[in-house]
């Protein structure tokens, strides 16, 4: 069982309130992903979880087990930095061999272990090259092995990728899914990357300022964000957001647009709200009754589509079309908008309103 | 408002050190440069010509910079007493080598993990602390020198090798903090947290992991305390009177005085006394690069 | 502001390593020219040569109509902007964009003047009485574009100034230069390794690799037609599909049987690779006709989009790109079919395009 658990975290650097009542529950070989900005309190997180910041307050539970009192290492946790924290003048044989030295296993189980995980990250032709001998990429699958050696009870993962350059960090994504998947056990994972995050997560867990806004699959988090923040902070291109306010059947914006109003919401006349609108749910291209009229502002070809920047009034539509399409700054266009697919939020609390579409 | 921030056509200006002004600076400069050399390395020639002089040529006038018979009987004397066993020079420069070797090591073993201590916790006040243990070197030792006299006489601990490394050490002991911590921020305490997790105690992973690569700094930073230790003078005076505990410089400075002086024994002393640190620094010299930038441009 | 002539530039170092060999470029008055490649490809090293901070061994680099080769940085009349800010921590940000204006001498009102101007422009209002340490990452990248613009240079050189920032701040502040760019109409050289950031920013983009230039164009000339297997593989997240494929039949034939349609005028038989983009393919129940049989390695959810990673036959992974609505299981088999006219054809061996 890898089950991991935390229960009200807090903790405070001097002024700086990291942890400000986390909760999270991670269940048994889930790949669970912490998200979050900088300073979100993600890295705390973690390391509260290995027992390398003691707590204010909360507790922290594996397999139902409080351990919140225990040293890192009898926590039997395995945990990849990233930065690597590789030993600098071990080879890497000893850096992957090192926790199963310090259990006193005999040197032929050792040996046969560090080599089936060398095997695993493609790493054999490496064991007698010092860290510094190594390529970025490389230093990352040796912490990787080191942490896969002991077969812990969960693996901790602290941005791991973000050293690494695009195409590296693409094949690390689908080479850690596949392991994960293959060892069938509990990996927590922080990043602020939420393409990252997005791609590999059984479960997304988003921090802000300390605490948890929102678990849920990448496509619960995606589709039902639960407030105006996490709307905007999953999803590229960002949402855009339009404010506005109900006024009986449409929905009229603030800028002077008038939309239908969303089925299955509801609101009181005259509460401002924000509409929020994804990329690919606003169209160029299809005509229907849900048009906004405005002016493009940039076009934005990223290969396999283009983004085109529609001004309303002051604010502004993130609109994701066809790579071919031609627009010039200042022309004016309508744009079609998918109202099953919009989100409502109440423009003073930033909650998403129930029932907002879908 | 774009057009108020796009560039303009703006003359190009010369380099201070180019054309016939530049030449007069450029000799000016030299000039300056070897007044300074001559007058910095002028009394270091001058020493090393004396301890190889004959006594005649030593006090000869007009003082002569060339053209002298060499001989050694300085450095014989440095070493050789009248009556032919050790002379009280030797003695002087063996207490020296001990209580400076001592004191070094001793700050060195207490700097060290109080530097470690202060750069990886968290502690109540931690830069006051920090700036109180370096305020203790803003001033001059000698402005305590008589309290610590008079601790010393109650404690019976004048004219003692243990009393010296006692007081070099306190002296020492900031001055490794306040290095050795700029060394052990340079180490990742990501490395510790790894050897933790991998089942090591803070102390092991600190053992195994950090030390080894503190070598250096450990290095520069007992060079200088070495230094300051070797060349104490003030507190040796105070604090040492009998031939058996007193160090060299107390020792050297002592050759000074009374009708006579004997300069050729001087100069020679103080060559001999040069030399131990000098070795020293030149065997750890790639460590002391480390230290003057003190990790100044790391991000 | 001013174009830049970049004319035969090579540099060696003296341990023989050549950094840069035999780079032509032409950037134009007014152009976002970016300079893509990995780690080591020689793009800085370019731009150091640009700002006069390294030089070159040969060749010739004219700003405007000047050949500035002999000018050390301070006088070529351009301003930098680093990838670690290089802002002066014990000065305010007021104090650090004022910083060259003051060094060159300028009346105190006049400065005044532009550090307000290039403050409005950054939307730095508030921050400007703060020291460095007190800013985020973001926030000290637009203290250092600022204190870049208030030079007035002819022309701007950006090394990397997003690599440091976390992706949330990124794509505000690539949005930002953006903006700023086309607004003053400057001339920018930009230096990124992150193709997204290089075909969003750039009006041409240069990809550079082992100190030669591969390919020069617009963002969606480099992205439908790369140049070379080099280009291919690195413009495009996630990255093209590269094929090993031969003409036979009338079509370009791979391994598991894959048929992709192909440009005239190709000879048989010959070892070519074709790139397929992941958006060229779809996964389709196995069996289907004309479809590839894999198996699912990874499924990647991003929301408005999902790709999955399929192992098929005799190939590494093949990266496909499908709606979010599609529902296939990791470790499901399936088919990949390809749809789309007919891709770019490379070389094997010179690793050029060829059709």
């Amino acid at each position: 069982m890898g089950t991991v658990a935390t229960y009200g975290m807090r903790k405070a650097f001097g002024e700086v309130q990291a942890l400000d009542g986390v909760d999270l529950e991670v269940p048994d070989g889930a790949f669970f992903v912490v998200l979050g900005p900088s300073g979100a309190g993600k890295t705390t997180t973690l390391r509260a979880i290995a027992g390398l910041e003691r707590l204010d307050a909360g507790s922290v539970h594996l397999d139902g087990r409080d351990v919140t009192g225990e040293t890192p290492g009898a926590r039997d946790l395995a945990m990849v930095f990233q930065n690597y924290a590789l030993y600098p003048r071990h080879t890497v044989f000893e850096n992957i061999a090192s926790p199963l030295r310090v259990r006193r296993d005999p040197a032929g189980e050792i040996a046969a272990a560090v080599d089936e995980v060398a095997r695993l990250l493609h790493i054999e032709r490496l064991l007698e090259r010092r860290p510094a001998q190594l390529s970025g990429g490389e230093m990352q699958r040796v912490a990787l092995a080191r942490a896969l050696v002991r077969r812990p009870h969960a693996f901790l993962m602290d941005e791991p990728l973000t050293n690494l350059d695009l195409k590296l960090r693409v094949e690390m994504r689908t080479e850690l899914s596949r392991i994960h998947r293959r060892l069938g056990r509990t990996f927590v994972y922080v990043t602020n990357d939420q393409v990252e995050a997005m791609s590999m997560a059984d479960q997304v867990a988003v921090l802000k300022d300390g605490k948890v806004r929102q678990v849920g699959t990448s496509a619960e988090v995606y589709e039902r964000p639960v407030d105006r923040w996490v709307a905007s902070f999953v999803g590229s291109p960002r949402i855009s957001l339009l404010a506005c306010h109900v006024d009986d059947d449409r929905l009229v914006g603030s800028q002077g647009w008038s939309l239908p109003r969303p089925r299955g919401t509801t609101a009181e006349p005259g509460r401002p709200l924000l509409l929020g609108l994804r990329a690919e749910d606003v169209s160029v291209e299809r005509r229907g009754e849900a048009t906004v009229e405005g002016e493009v502002f940039g076009l934005e070809p990223l290969g396999d589509h283009t983004l085109v920047d529609v001004k309303v009034g002051t604010e502004t539509l993130t609109v994701k079309a066809r790579p071919t399409v031609a627009g010039r700054p200042g022309e004016r266009l309508s744009v079609t908008v998918d109202l099953d697919r919009a989100h409502l939020f109440d423009a003073g609390t930033g909650l998403a309103l129930s029932g907002a579409g879908r | 408002m774009a057009g108020s921030l796009v560039a303009r056509a703006r003359p190009a200006r010369s380099s201070p050190r180019s054309g016939p002004r530049g030449r007069v600076r450029k000799t000016v400069e030299l000039a300056l440069l070897a007044v300074l050399v001559v007058a910095m390395l002028f009394p270091v020639l001058w020493m090393l010509e004396t301890s190889v002089k004959e006594n005649r040529d030593v006090y000869a006038v007009p003082a002569k910079l060339v053209g002298f018979d060499l001989t050694l009987a300085h450095y014989r004397d440095v070493f050789v007493g009248p009556s032919g066993g050790a002379s009280d020079l030797s003695v002087a420069l063996l207490n020296s080598v001990v209580v400076a070797g001592a004191s070094t090591i001793l700050a060195t073993v207490l700097g060290v993990p109080a530097a470690w201590a202060y750069s990886r916790f968290t502690l109540r006040a931690k830069k006051d602390q920090l700036f109180f243990i370096l305020s203790t070197r803003f001033m001059p030792p000698v402005v305590v020198v008589i309290p610590i006299f008079l601790m010393y006489r109650t404690l019976g601990l004048i004219d003692s090798q243990l009393g010296l490394i006692l007081i070099y050490t306190a002296f020492n002991v900031p001055f490794t903090i306040w290095m050795m911590k700029g060394f052990v921020d340079q180490v990742p305490s990501e490395y510790e947290d790894a050897a933790m997790l991998d089942g090591h105690t803070r102390f092991q992973a600190f053992r195994r992991i950090t030390l080894p690569l503190l070598l250096p700094g450990i290095a520069a930073t007992a060079v200088f305390a070495l230094i300051f230790s070797w060349n104490e003078f003030v507190y040796a005076i105070f604090l040492t009177s009998s031939r058996e505990v007193r160090t060299a410089p107390p020792a050297i400075a002592g050759l000074i005085g009374g009708t006579t002086v004997d300069w050729g024994l001087v100069a020679a002393s103080a060559c001999v006394f040069a030399v131990p640190v000098l070795v020293f620094a030149y065997l750890v010299r790639k460590h002391l690069v480390a230290g003057v930038t003190l990790g100044a441009v790391r991000r | 502001m001013a174009g830049i002539e970049i004319t035969s530039l090579h540099m060696r170092y003296p341990d023989g390593t050549v950094a840069v060999e035999e780079v032509d470029l032409s950037v134009r008055d007014g152009e976002l020219f970016v300079m893509l490649g990995p780690s080591g490809c020689g793009k800085t090293t370019t731009l150091r040569a640009v700002a006069g901070l390294e030089r070159q061994t040969s060749g010739t680099i004219r700003i405007g109509d000047t050949p500035v080769d002999d000018l050390p940085p301070g006088e070529r009349d351009i301003a930098m902007v680093f990838q670690f800010y290089a802002l002066y921590p014990h000065l305010k940000a007021r104090d650090n964009v004022a910083f060259p204006l003051r060094a060159e001498g300028l009346p105190e009102a006049e400065v005044r003047r532009r550090v307000e101007d290039a403050a409005r422009m950054l939307q730095l209002g508030p921050l400007m009485g703060r020291r460095p340490q007190r800013l985020s990452g973001g926030e000290q990248q637009r203290v250092a574009l600022a204190r870049a613009l208030v030079r007035r240079p002819r022309a701007f050189l950006m090394d990397e100034p997003l690599t440091n920032l976390d992706a949330e701040q990124r794509t505000d502040m690539r949005a930002e230069i953006k903006h700023l760019q086309r607004e003053l109409g400057a001339t920018m050289v930009y230096v990124t390794h992150d193709q997204v950031e290089a075909m969003s920013l750039g009006h041409r983009i240069a990809i550079l690799n082992k100190g030669r230039v591969e390919q020069v164009g617009t963002p969606m000339e480099v992205y439908d037609r790369p140049a070379s297997l080099f280009c291919a593989a690195f413009i495009g997240s996630p990255p093209m599909n590269l094929v090993d494929v031969e003409v036979a039949d009338g079509a370009l034939r791979g391994p598991g049987g894959i048929a992709l349609p192909v440009p005239s005028g190709l000879p048989d038989g010959r070892p070519l690779v074709a790139g397929v983009r992941p958006e060229a393919l779809e996964v389709t129940a196995p069996g289907t006709d004309g479809a590839v049989r894999g198996r699912v390695a990874s499924v990647e959810a991003l929301g408005d989009e999902t790709i999955y990673v399929v192992e098929c036959e005799g190939e590494h992974d093949v990266r496909v790109r499908m709606p979010p609505t599609a529902r296939f299981a990791a470790d499901a088999p399936v088919g990949v079919r390809h749809v789309g006219g007919p891709p770019p054809v490379y070389d094997r061996d010179t690793e050029r395009l060829v059709a």
